[in-house]
């Protein structure tokens, strides 16, 4: 294809000469799609009949899931106190327990999971998402590495373990729940994430000098269990995105009938009440998409629903107002020409 | 001599030309007196040692143009990269990220940066590299150096001194400004060609001081010793003021000694000089302004978006810091978990506003990714990338001299395909230099059956035409009349069998081989044949290879004629001070009489008197004067009995003149020697007078003589273009461009030059502005300019009230006029006009003017101008314009170092604007857009985000997402569509020039489409966030119960980007080769990878992402969906737009798309052909428009043929 260079007079000519190939000429075989009308009908409706089915499965699907969500921040005050709310929950003399009464709506199926909620709380703020120290909390070596955890971070020279805001503010509402008596066994293992407790948290690290200081925050730890064993934490200081979270309690392994009445009661420990932020209870199911999501299904079908609207839309524009395809008089010189 | 050429040694000086009657300046001039300061050069010849240190340290000449060196590099490229106010906001960033008050973790603030920068200073450096190189290139040409010993040795230019004794042979450059001393020839003359530094092709003779005359051989140089006083280095070319001093005498020096670097010794065999200027002092250097770095219209654009986005991040910050200030101030007292105020006073709700301050740093830095940091450097990739790509077309390498085009500087790609005005120089752009002899007319015969360039497309087009239309023609009576009168006027050429000799294309069996005296008039051919080989003041150079003349001539007009007479068989073979020889062969015999004329007179060229003539006197005593010249000057000056032939060749000449040759007309007339004896008398006296008017006085007694004159003939001669030039033309005019020719030629070249490629043409209305040279007094300027005023003005208002739509309109403006033009207050109406004209042509213009005039062209219509041109007097322009291109592969490489492109010939434009500047500015468009769109989508998620942190300045995705987005995830699609994209394919391109106006009008990045791609990344980020949040936010988002944290949301939102963004641009692209299908599945392949890479680092490093895709995000089918979910969401609406526009509203390249891809061009091929006629612009200049206008005049002729045939054509059918 190529005529040899030798009858060039110039003998530089042959190194500069571009090098001939389908790349560097820029013609490499392509595909060039273009969206005919076909292709655009085509794609509107197969994204409507991929997205309707799917939507209308996710719906099912959170149909199925059962939920009980119950607020009790308002209702475990006791009335003497509804003036000074943040005092009660401060002292440490006043009684915190608080037994309510949820009922099962629908038959619930094993496993259940028991959340706590929190409202107005700001676990993704910056000064809090960064008070935390990784390394602290894999191993007892890395124990003095508390950068980033102040205020939290020593108490009079000694590193407290865990440092950091997050941890200082653990969670410390307790849930106990029976039915007609019968205690139903909350399981509090296994509701962190297998890394966090194998890996992330330090089987050989123990709490140290923890709510030690002047001011105590939330919970307290068991400072003869290691940290990977502190599940309640684990969970705690995965910080959630937004300031409205669920975190996950526990898990009951039983049935429970409809109808149940469970009695729950309840140490109203955790002050939400500063800041207004309120707390509740969930008790729920899952399916195969989580917890509760009609949001999902309902995009779903939006989504698909446009399209079809879309697709139905291009046909009718189409059937009355078609352009062939490739038709020249399209061509800009021609339309100019014709409206001369 | 070196190549087997005998020369004769002659004085041309004593030739009788005015300019060397002159009389002896000696006696006239004393040694310049110096005044003021500067003038303070001193030059100790042959002793450049003492050159060498203070106080007469000269610069070297050593010449650089390259913008760093070694130690200069670092800070200088530096400063460069962070004069982008981008970069400064993201250095400034990378130092805030070092402190608390950082969003981000300080490496993933310094990485990007430092890497963006890199690339863009590596790309700085190899473009240095080449400057240099090609620096160097010049630096090591060698010359002969006097070692002070008599010896004159090679040695690279870059190691002359000033003061040193260089000799310099023929056809080299002159390495530095020199004072001429002598030359080979004995007056010490010598031409210099300067057609690098002002584009002039006639060569000038410059001569030695006669007191130098005797240093002509290398010995003597030995002991030569001189000092030279003169002016310190400048710019101007034409003026030089300095003594010599030599055996303690005091000799002034003007400019006919200087010889300046950059131009040629020609037709000498060598020269001593001294160098006086070396280096960036000599005036071809101090002649070059500095390159300015250019920006491309769309770079410019994208900065005001920059700004646009700037504006964006302020408001969003404000308003987060607003928002955090507020939040602190009132709530965060409350917010017991977070114990402030904290240390720093970062979260102080006692001093809320100086926490909102900090947080409004924080907030400059978070939204930084609305800006995107990668653009530049993707831009400049791309660019370089496009750049290789144009240096490796194999269509825009030329064979003959083998070199290919070449980008040189990459930053201006796109602007190629935005040009609307194009300014070319003339000689060795447009047209070779060479001038071919085709036609003639003696005695009122066409001589000459070739067919100029013009009259063959004329003539094939109309053949299309006739076989196109065939139903038009068939219809009408006398439609094969058209045929015949096409056979008529035009002949193809015959292949002949003899080789083509250069400069002469004629062909008629009736005049060759001495068959002239055969014809009715053989003594007025024979008359004709003696002008041609009389009247003009080449010399012969005889080649003993071939046995031949060639002809070393002032401009390439003589040489035709004189190649011309040679081959009639009136050879001319030498040239003594007062004869001229001719070798002539009568009536076919192969015998050569050698005849010989003396040389009496000879009466120069010039533009003003538009003629030359000599007088002869022959063998036997009669004396002749024989003139050349300008078809008007001569037939004004005929005698009565002279007029014989002037009708029909007055007709000829227009015939000529509309097939685009150049013509001039030849005449003579007999003379008694008394009536000589007398004239000549005066003639003397006339130029031995010593004052000012002598020159008017010698042109009144040449007029005298030059009349009364008997017409002989005219010739016609092709003005060489280079290949492809006048299709070039045509198609650039088609595709919508503009071109204004600016030359430093004469006025009738320019304009036959106009006429040969197109930009003229018979029938167009000519408006020549010019400055009356009549105008005597001396108060002239403002009358001058006053008429200037009146011409423009009046031509403006004959362009106003024409109607016809086929009428077009030259503008011709010579240069001195062109001064009063350019002036502030006149400027604008002289650009109307311009911009009204279809073609304009400028000449005798200086360097400078044909810089202004771009000046004024860019700035004055706003539009982007591209200068094209080869010579050092182009440099100006084509640093000036928008996109400066330089012809490469001649030996000047001025052009070529200044340009931002180079091609090797002028025809190469057309593939360059019309392919790749087409695609490089969709391209680049295109890019931007995206790039805009992307991070636009990406940045304002975080922003939101913010806005549910309190605006705390948290963001939701880990440091290393954000770090790799621009880098790795986002970025090498992008490049693929800045590299890769086509719309059309290159022919394609070709064969629809009209495509090409979507860049000047700017249809893809204008601010609709900005806008429009802004708020589809508005509109995108809006998705992404609320749906993942919606999705994640409270729920279990597995089935194991486990509910989202702010890494599983992040992972996923973030996901959802890569996804949206990288499935966008895949709608994008229309071309898609597998280079693009691997790199946007790569970028979406590689998050993943990277997530699992990430996820199985320490968690010390990985923090909550730790496991979070193989553990967490994978087994949840609800993360898959939402990714689906969001990224049609998000692509939805641009689907529907492009969908519904290509449907009911395409554009060009769409319909062409489609004709492609249903392969209807094959199976309707004369619709194809139809759209491909139909697709260029309404032209008035250029090849087609001219074969149209012929066509036109034809048809008009075929009508009137056909009124006069139709009564008898009626007759016969009534028979």
């Amino acid at each position: 294809m190529e005529v040899s260079t030798t009858n060039n007079a110039n003998g530089a000519s042959t190194k500069s000469k571009p090098h001939h190939s389908r790349f560097t000429q820029q013609e490499l075989p392509a595909w060039k799609p273009i969206l005919t009308p076909g292709w655009v009908i085509t794609s509107f409706l197969a994204i409507a009949f991929l997205f309707i089915p799917i939507g209308l499965i996710s719906l099912f699907a959170s149909e199925r899931v059962v939920e009980i969500v119950y607020r009790y921040d308002q209702e475990c005050i006791p009335e003497m106190y509804c003036d000074n709310v943040t005092g009660y929950i401060q002292s440490s003399h006043t009684n915190k327990t608080c037994i309510k009464n949820v009922t099962v709506p629908k038959k619930m199926i094993a496993p259940i999971f028991v959340y706590y909620q929190l409202d107005n709380f700001y676990q993704n703020h910056r000064r809090y998402v960064k008070s935390r120290s990784d390394k602290q909390l894999r191993s007892a070596s890395g124990e003095f590495s508390t950068k980033g955890c102040e205020p939290e971070a020593k108490l009079g020279g000694a590193p407290i373990v865990p440092c950091g805001l997050i941890a200082w503010s653990l969670f410390n509402d307790t849930y106990s729940l029976s039915i007609e008596g019968k205690v139903i066994d909350i399981n509090k293992k296994g509701i962190a994430w297998k890394s966090d407790t194998n890996v992330k948290f330090g089987s050989n690290v123990y709490p140290k000098n923890f709510q030690a200081g002047d001011l105590i925050g939330g919970g307290k730890l068991n400072e003869s269990l290691p940290l990977n064993e502190q599940e309640d934490l684990i969970v705690w200081m995965r910080t959630a995105a937004l300031p409205t979270f669920r975190k996950l309690y526990g898990k009951i392994n039983s049935n429970l009938e409809a109808q149940d009445v469970i009695k729950v009661v309840l140490e109203n420990n955790y002050n939400t009440y500063s800041f207004g932020g309120q707390k509740k209870l969930v008790i729920s199911t899952t399916s195969w998409i989580g917890g509760k999501n009609d949001f999902l299904g309902i995009a779903y079908l939006t989504v698909g629903g446009i399209c079809l609207f879309m697709a139905l839309n291009f046909i009718l524009l189409y059937v009355f107002k078609p352009r062939p395809l490739g038709d020249p008089s399209y061509l800009s010189w021609n339309r100019n020409s014709s409206r001369q | 001599m070196a190549h087997g050429r005998i020369r004769a040694k002659i004085k041309r000086s004593s030739l009788y030309t005015f300019g060397c009657i002159r009389p002896p300046r000696e006696s006239t001039d004393e040694p310049h007196l110096f005044r003021g300061p500067g003038f303070s050069r001193h030059v100790c010849c042959n002793q450049p040692q003492l050159h060498q240190k203070k106080p007469l340290k000269y610069s070297k000449n050593y010449i650089s143009t390259t913008k760093y060196n070694v130690i200069t590099f670092l800070p200088k490229a530096l400063f460069e990269q962070f004069r982008r106010v981008a970069n400064v906001y993201f250095l400034l960033a990378a130092f805030l990220s070092l402190t608390p008050v950082s969003p981000f973790s300080a490496y993933s603030m310094i990485a990007p940066l430092a890497f963006v920068i890199g690339i863009s200073m590596c790309k700085e450096a190899v473009e240095n590299w080449h400057r240099f190189m090609q620096d160097m290139k010049v630096n090591m040409r060698k010359v002969r150096v006097h070692n002070g010993e008599g010896d004159f040795l090679p040695k690279p230019w870059m190691n002359i001194c000033v003061g040193d004794v260089v000799k310099v042979e023929k056809d080299q450059f002159f390495p530095a400004d020199l004072l001429l001393l002598s030359s080979s020839y004995e007056d010490g003359i010598c031409y210099v060609e300067t057609m690098n530094l002002d584009g002039e092709t006639n060569l000038k003779v410059k001569r030695a001081l006669e007191t130098t005359l005797t240093l002509d051989d290398d010995s003597i140089f030995k002991d030569f010793r001189a000092t030279i006083k003169c002016e310190d280095p400048n710019p101007n070319l034409y003026t030089f003021v300095g003594n010599l001093e030599y055996e303690r005498q005091v000799f002034p020096v003007d400019p006919s000694q200087i010889l300046l670097r950059d131009s040629k010794l020609r037709n000498t065999g060598h020269v001593y000089g001294v160098v006086i200027f070396s280096g960036h002092d000599s005036k071809v250097m101090q002649n070059a302004t500095k390159s300015p770095s250019k920006r491309s219209t769309i770079e410019k654009q994208m900065d005001k978006i920059i700004y646009v986005l700037f504006t964006l991040l302020v408001l969003i910050s404000l308003i987060s810091s607003t928002g955090f200030a507020i939040k602190t101030k009132t709530q965060m007292p409350s917010w017991w978990y977070l114990q402030a105020p904290d240390a720093d006073g970062l979260y102080d709700p006692n001093r809320a506003a100086a926490s909102g301050f900090y947080h409004l740093v924080t907030a400059l830095i978070l939204y930084g990714y609305l800006i995107p940091i990668s653009l530049y450097v993707s831009i400049e990739l791309v660019k370089v990338l496009q750049a290789l790509f144009i240096n490796q077309d194999i269509h825009m390498y030329d064979e003959e001299t083998g070199t290919p085009a070449q980008a040189r500087t990459s930053n201006l790609n796109e602007e190629l395909g935005m040009v609307d005005t194009i300014l070319s120089d003339k000689t060795g752009t447009l047209t070779c230099n060479q001038m071919d002899f085709l036609k003639c007319s003696i005695a009122g015969i066409p001589y000459g059956m070739r067919s100029s360039e013009v009259e063959l497309a004329a003539a094939s087009q109309m053949a299309m035409d006739l076989e196109g239309h065939g139903g038009d023609f068939s219809g009408r009576p006398g439609g094969h009349n058209g045929s015949e009168i096409e056979l008529d006027t035009v002949v193809t050429p015959r292949e002949s069998s003899q080789t083509a000799i250069k400069g002469f294309s004629f062909e008629d069996n009736r005049l060759m081989n001495g068959n002239w005296s055969r014809e009715n008039n053989p003594d007025v051919l024979l008359l004709f044949f003696r002008i041609l080989a009389l009247c003009h003041t080449a010399i012969p150079e005889y080649n003993e290879e071939t046995d031949t003349y060639s002809y070393e001539a002032e401009s390439p007009d003589e040489g035709a004629f004189l190649v011309a007479a040679r081959e009639f068989g009136f050879e001319f073979c030498k040239r003594t001070q007062s004869s001229i020889f001719v070798r002539e062969r009568h009536f076919s015999s192969q015998e050569f009489v050698e005849r010989e004329f003396k040389l009496l007179n000879l009466l120069d060229f010039t533009s003003k008197r538009k003629r030359m003539s000599v007088i002869v006197q022959d063998e036997t005593g009669q004396i002749y004067l024989l003139c050349k010249g300008a078809d008007s000057i001569i037939f004004d000056r005929l005698s009565k009995n002279g007029r014989v032939f002037e009708e029909a060749t007055t007709k000829h000449l227009n015939d000529y003149g509309e097939a685009g040759l150049r013509t001039l007309a030849l005449a003579y007339k007999k003379l008694e020697p008394s009536e000589y004896v007398a004239w000549n008398d005066e003639f003397i006296k006339a130029k031995t007078s010593i004052g000012g008017d002598r020159d008017i006085m010698l042109e009144r007694v040449s007029d005298m003589m030059e009349k009364d004159l008997i017409l002989v003939g005219a010739t016609a001669v092709e003005d060489k273009l280079q290949p492809g030039v006048p299709q070039c033309i045509d198609k650039l005019a088609q595709a919508g461009l503009k071109l204004w020719v600016l030359t430093g030629d004469k006025m009738e070249t320019a304009i036959n030059i106009g006429f040969a490629c197109s930009l003229l043409r018979q029938g167009m209305k000519q408006i020549c502005i010019s400055t009356n040279v009549d105008m005597l007094n001396q108060d002239t300027k403002k009358a001058q300019k006053e008429s200037i005023v009146m011409q423009i003005t009046n031509a403006s208002q004959m362009i106003k009230l024409e109607k016809d739509p086929h009428a077009a309109f030259a503008l011709i403006i010579d240069g001195k006029t062109l001064t009063y033009a350019l002036e502030e207050d006149l400027k604008h109406q002289f650009l109307n006009l311009a911009v009204d004209c279809a073609s304009v042509i400028c000449c005798r213009v200086s360097p400078k003017q044909k810089a202004l005039v771009t000046r004024l062209v860019k700035e004055g219509t706003g539009k982007t101008t591209l200068a094209i041109g080869d010579g050092a007097n182009d440099v100006g322009m084509i640093q000036e314009a928008d996109i400066g291109v330089g012809i490469s592969g001649v030996e000047g490489m001025q052009a070529v170092m200044a340009s931002d492109f180079s091609i090797a010939q002028f025809r190469f434009l057309e593939r360059l604007l019309v392919v790749h500047g087409h695609w490089c500015y969709k391209r680049i468009a295109q890019m931007i857009c995206y790039f805009f769109y992307k991070n636009i989508a990406f940045g304002l998620t975080l922003f939101y985000f913010e806005a549910f942190t309190g605006f705390s300045g948290q963001s939701v995705y880990d440091d290393w997402y954000m770090l790799l987005f621009n880098v790795v995830l986002t970025s090498l699609p992008v490049i693929a569509l800045g590299v890769f994209e086509q719309d059309v394919s290159s022919d394609i391109c070709l064969q629809f020039p009209a495509l090409y106006q979507q860049g000047p009008r700017n249809l893809f990045f204008d601010w609709y489409r900005i806008f429009g791609w802004m708020g589809n990344g508005l509109y995108c980020s809006l998705i992404v966030f609320f749906l993942n949040i919606i999705i994640f936010y409270d729920q279990a988002f597995r089935i194991g119960g486990q509910t989202a944290d702010m890494t599983v949301v992040g992972t996923a939102m973030f996901t959802c980007v890569i996804y949206a963004v990288n499935c966008q641009i895949a709608l994008t692209m229309s071309h898609f080769t597998w280079i693009q299908h691997f790199l946007i599945g790569f970028s979406i392949l590689a998050w993943y990878v990277f997530l699992v890479l990430y996820g199985m680092m320490s968690p010390e490093l990985s923090g909550n992402a730790y496991q979070i895709f193989v553990e967490a995000l994978a087994p949840a089918p609800i993360f898959w969906l939402s990714i689906l979910l969001v990224t049609v969401a998000c692509n939805l609406p641009y689907l529907a737009h492009i969908s519904f526009q290509r449907s009911f509203n395409p554009m060009d390249h769409h319909v062409i798309q489609e004709i492609k891809y249903y392969k209807k061009d094959v199976e309707d091929r004369h619709m194809w052909t139809r759209e491909r006629s139909k697709a260029r612009q309404e032209t008035k200049i250029g090849f087609s428009a001219r074969v149209d206008a012929k066509i036109r005049h034809l048809r008009q002729m075929l009508q009137k043929k056909s009124s006069v045939l139709s009564p008898r054509v009626a007759l016969a059918a009534t028979r």
